[in-house]
């Protein structure tokens, strides 16, 4: 059923139902008593279809996707690694997922204690203090501690601080967070071998620095080898540390961000930590502190006494960034991954990752531009091809790769490489399945030289083929209302 | 060897042979030695998916299921059980940003219908992808009114929720933009506050329908007044409600905001939910958030893609309107399953059900004579009520009973002491209801 082309709307039928509700009971009264200048006027526009049409048209659809379990997926810098079945079954446990937020915390020590215990384990991993589960998703994070950052030198009397120093290489959030944290960003350029360059890191540095944003491994997949230098020149200079945990995966059970010096960071649940990706979110963004740090985290706050588990609302927090726990089911799938790993496995993710990664950069680096040589650490970025001399660029390679029934790596990321591609394969792949990937780009190189077109006509096994981006933007279609009007107006 | 780690020990030891290496640490060779990590995580040994289950068995005697009649924000609204095996399907659940529409066209297409769902109820031209919670997209909102009049100060009501207020705070606080509060005058706006506040410094003015005490306010003469002076006018609405209430549209909104989880989602301790955003198309290039459109492909096949992504912080970076990245888009597939399978009638009448059981409570709590109404005001499907009774002995005594309700507004604030609410899903039955307000009754 790939080609099944309906929308719901387009299933309608008046009369039809696909629910059961209970009868009433109270019919002394209607909600037709209300006046009339509160109610509704405009028809809505929404389907009339059966229990067994929707199953179906939302089968059909999703067959048009491409899950971790239908294949290899290595995007770089977004982690696809497997996200186990336990985890759905303990957050479909009714005990956690009928709670209301506001019920008295005696009848909620359990949510309390997983939303608790997860945050002690992942300040143990990061070798931070404290952290708040509250913020919803990475970019949300982001903005969550820079607010802390902001929140320390204010309570500190110190104003002037108001600007995050940023590499060139960074995740874009990093930059739009900055602002919309009302601070200022400076950008600087990144070295010959992509890392943070020392000389202009210290010709930014001022008494109005607030703070640096750092990921590590950067973007590119290399770890900033001098990050001890780096922290030491910010802190000398009045400024905090902010770890961007968006890369977080490679350094699992090898390194932590505390103990690099970080101050403040985030941690992309939904990465790191095995939470589903659900075609873009629910993620989760936990944001970890120092303890110096640590009174300015968001309320409400999961706090402990003895065994008893109580929420807290700080007047020192630096507010409220949510209504309640943030995605609390994301964070307790998350928590049932750490136990599922425990100690002893914890430490494997970052070594396993790593090695795949390495692995691919060395078979593929004979056909793709490797831009910078030596270990990389959970992904590699080559430059395209190593051929230069033809038209097949990266987004022809990525599409091709669609094709031979694996998803493409992150294209076009970092911005220092004009035809980057970004290559995670995570540690959840077996060699088998990265070989076949190594195998599957070297046939698309040999592609690019012998029959350039399938290149720059692929896909065309996928479900739908290349699309115009164009008409998109030029029509503003958003809506079944929208379509309507332009298949009227088209005749 | 571990279930989520395949490498078996030939595997290893073949990968270091072709990278020339004796060991996986040889890798880490540019992480300085000072912060290398060498010993074991302080966090709990490995647990077996039967020990596991045994854990949480012990953790879940640790929470207390509830009948429900607690609202502000979070509703206790029927699910039907095809949207958890909808939602559960991994092509949906697994999968990443639809950022290649050619293996993507199943959340693609959902977000579609889920804007359109959010269009139509709304009344607004253009509802994005999602955004996190309720209160988030109210505080993005007010952002989007500083980028549309580029002015700086925001007008808030003082009865939207205080979660709602005390989040918007926070954004315009760090991000530098003033903001005064709207006075409330008998549980709704006083509108000659917002007259005379209402200057050429003012970008927008957010309020809330149903407002925090479940009033339904007639927000009719608001938008002229707000359009007078080149403001926007922000309402933040239940949108389960709107299958009833007049729309944002119909009361003149340039932008609606607001949660979702009263459509098909589980309480599951707040979050996740879903925030939902729609503006007028004029807007739209302040418009936070991923947007999806309709095209074709190559061939001429329906396609959908994200676009008008030139907004967005991974194109635009520092200049752009707001850093949200993922969003809540499997979130969007419960509201549009749940949408699909109830229909208009199906949403009328979870809100007449919804209606008739809130107000059925409501008199039998007022007849008690143990509660009265400083408001008399309309409302749908919560209420807020004055008591004498302290809320320890009503507390314990419907927890006793398995009841959470009559919820306490005085977490919120001072200005609350004495007011208790109480919410009425269509789920709640006329014994659950009869039950509560024995209890209530035998209290002093």
């Amino acid at each position: 059923m790939i080609n099944y082309n309906k929308m719901i709307f387009e299933l309608s039928n008046e009369g039809r139902v696909g629910y059961s509700l209970p009868r009433s009971s109270f019919n002394n009264y209607n909600i037709d008593d209300l006046n009339d200048n509160l109610k509704r006027k405009s028809e809505l526009l929404l389907p009339e279809v059966s229990e067994l049409d929707v199953l179906r048209h939302f089968t059909n659809i999703s067959n048009k996707n491409f899950g971790v379990e239908n294949g290899f997926y290595p995007l770089g810098s977004c982690t696809m690694k497997y996200n186990p079945k336990i985890n759905e079954e303990m957050a479909s446990n009714k005990a956690f997922r009928n709670l209301h937020p506001l019920q008295p915390i005696s009848t909620v020590q359990g949510a309390l204690e997983v939303y608790y215990n997860l945050q002690k384990y992942l300040s143990e991993i990061s070798g931070l203090y404290e952290f708040s589960l509250n913020p919803f998703a990475g970019a949300h994070g982001e903005l969550v501690g820079l607010m802390v950052i902001k929140a320390y030198h204010q309570d500190r009397g110190d104003f002037k601080r108001n600007k995050i120093i940023i590499p060139d290489s960074a995740h874009g959030t990093n930059p739009a967070s900055t602002v919309v944290c009302g601070m200022e960003v400076i950008e600087i350029k990144s070295n010959d071998k992509g890392r943070v360059d020392l000389e202009s890191l210290k010709a930014v540095l001022s008494d109005d620095i607030a703070g640096m944003m750092l990921t590590n491994p950067n973007t590119l997949g290399i770890f900033e080898n001098d990050i001890c230098e780096i922290t030491k020149l910010v802190h000398d200079a009045g400024g905090l540390m902010y770890y961007d945990g968006a890369n977080l995966n490679a350094l699992l059970g090898k390194v932590r961000p505390g103990d690099m010096g970080f101050d403040v960071m985030h941690i992309n649940l939904h990465k790191t930590f095995s939470t589903p990706h659900g075609g873009g979110g629910p993620g989760s963004g936990p944001v970890g502190v120092t303890e110096i740090l640590s009174k300015y985290l968001p309320n409400p706050r999961v706090k402990k006494l003895d065994d008893y588990f109580y929420v807290e609302n700080s007047g020192e927090a630096l507010g409220q960034i949510s209504a309640y726990f943030g995605n609390y089911l994301v964070a307790l799938r998350a928590y049932t991954y750490i136990r599922t790993l425990g100690k002893e496995n914890l430490k494997m993710v970052g070594r396993y990752a790593t090695l795949n990664a390495n692995y691919i950069s060395k078979a593929l680096k004979t056909a793709y531009d490797l831009p910078i040589p030596g270990y990389c650490m959970h992904e590699v970025v080559f430059n395209g091809l190593n051929n230069k001399d033809t038209d097949v660029k990266t987004l022809d390679i990525a599409k091709r790769l669609l094709d031979y029934g694996m998803h493409a790596p992150t294209i076009y990321f970092p911005l220092l490489f004009p035809q980057a591609i970004m290559i995670e394969p995570t540690e959840t792949e077996t060699k088998e399945t990265i070989d076949e990937f190594i195998n599957v780009m070297h046939k698309i190189a040999i592609e690019s030289k012998e029959h350039p077109e399938i290149l720059k006509q692929a896909p065309t096994k996928t479900p739908i083929r290349r699309t115009d981006e164009v008409f998109a933007a030029k029509m503003m279609i958003f809506s079944y209302k929208d379509y309507l009007e332009y298949i009227n107006n088209r005749g | 060897m571990f279930k989520y780690f395949p490498h078996t020990k030939a595997d290893v030891e073949s990968m270091l042979k072709t990278l020339n290496i004796s060991s996986i640490d040889e890798l880490f060779k540019d992480v300085p030695e000072s912060v290398i990590f060498n010993s074991d995580y302080d966090v709990p040994s490995y647990l077996s998916e039967t020990e596991l289950r045994n854990h949480f068995a012990e953790l879940s005697k640790k929470n207390q299921e509830l009948t429900l009649f607690s609202g502000l924000g979070i509703y206790d609204h029927y699910q039907p059980a095809v949207i958890d095996a909808l939602t559960s399907r991994q092509e949906f659940m697994t999968s990443y940003t639809p950022y290649q529409p050619e293996i993507s066209q199943g959340t693609l297409q959902y977000i579609f219908e889920y804007q359109s769902m959010i269009q139509t109820l709304t009344g607004l031209e253009v509802s994005n992808a999602s955004m996190y919670d309720g209160a988030t997209s109210a505080a993005e909102a007010c952002f989007m009114a500083c980028g549309v009049t580029r002015r700086n100060k925001m007008l808030i009501s003082s009865t939207l929720n205080p979660n709602t207020i005390n989040t918007i705070k926070t954004y315009l606080n760090f991000k530098g933009i003033e903001y005064d509060f709207i006075n409330e005058n008998q549980g709704e706006i006083d509108i000659e506050d917002l007259k005379q506040k209402l200057d050429k410094d003012i970008a927008g003015v957010i309020v809330q329908n149903p407002n925090f005490y479940g009033i339904i306010e007639d927000y009719s003469n608001f938008s002229e007044l707000i359009k007078t002076n080149k403001s926007m006018f922000i309402i933040s609405a239940d949108i389960s409600t709107l299958g009833v209430l007049k729309s944002p549209k119909e009361d003149g909104a340039d932008i609606a905001c607001g949660d979702c989880q009263s459509l098909g989602m589980p309480t599951a301790f707040g979050g996740p939910t879903l925030g939902y955003l729609a503006t007028e198309k004029a807007y739209v290039r302040k418009m936070p958030g991923r947007i999806c459109g309709y095209t074709h492909d190559l061939e001429g096949r329906r396609a959908f893609v994200l676009t008008l992504q030139a907004r967005e912080q991974h194109i635009r970076r520092s200049k752009a309107n707001s850093n949200i990245c993922s969003n809540q888009s499997l979130m969007a597939l419960y509201v549009t399953v749940y949408l699909s399978l109830m229909g208009r009638n199906g949403l009328k009448e979870v809100n007449n059900l919804s209606y008739q059981g809130a107000h059925y409570l409501y008199d039998q709590l007022i007849k008690t004579g143990k509660f009265s109404d400083p408001f008399n005001k309309p409302f749908l499907k919560e209420f807020t009520l004055l008591t004498n009774i302290s809320k320890d002995t009503m507390q314990t005594a419907l927890l006793e009973n398995g009841i959470f309700g009559g919820v306490n507004l005085d977490i919120f604030g001072d200005k609350y002491e004495g007011l208790v609410n109480f919410s009425v899903t269509e789920k709640r039955t006329k014994n659950e209801i009869d039950n509560l307000v024995k209890v209530l009754e035998g209290l002093s």
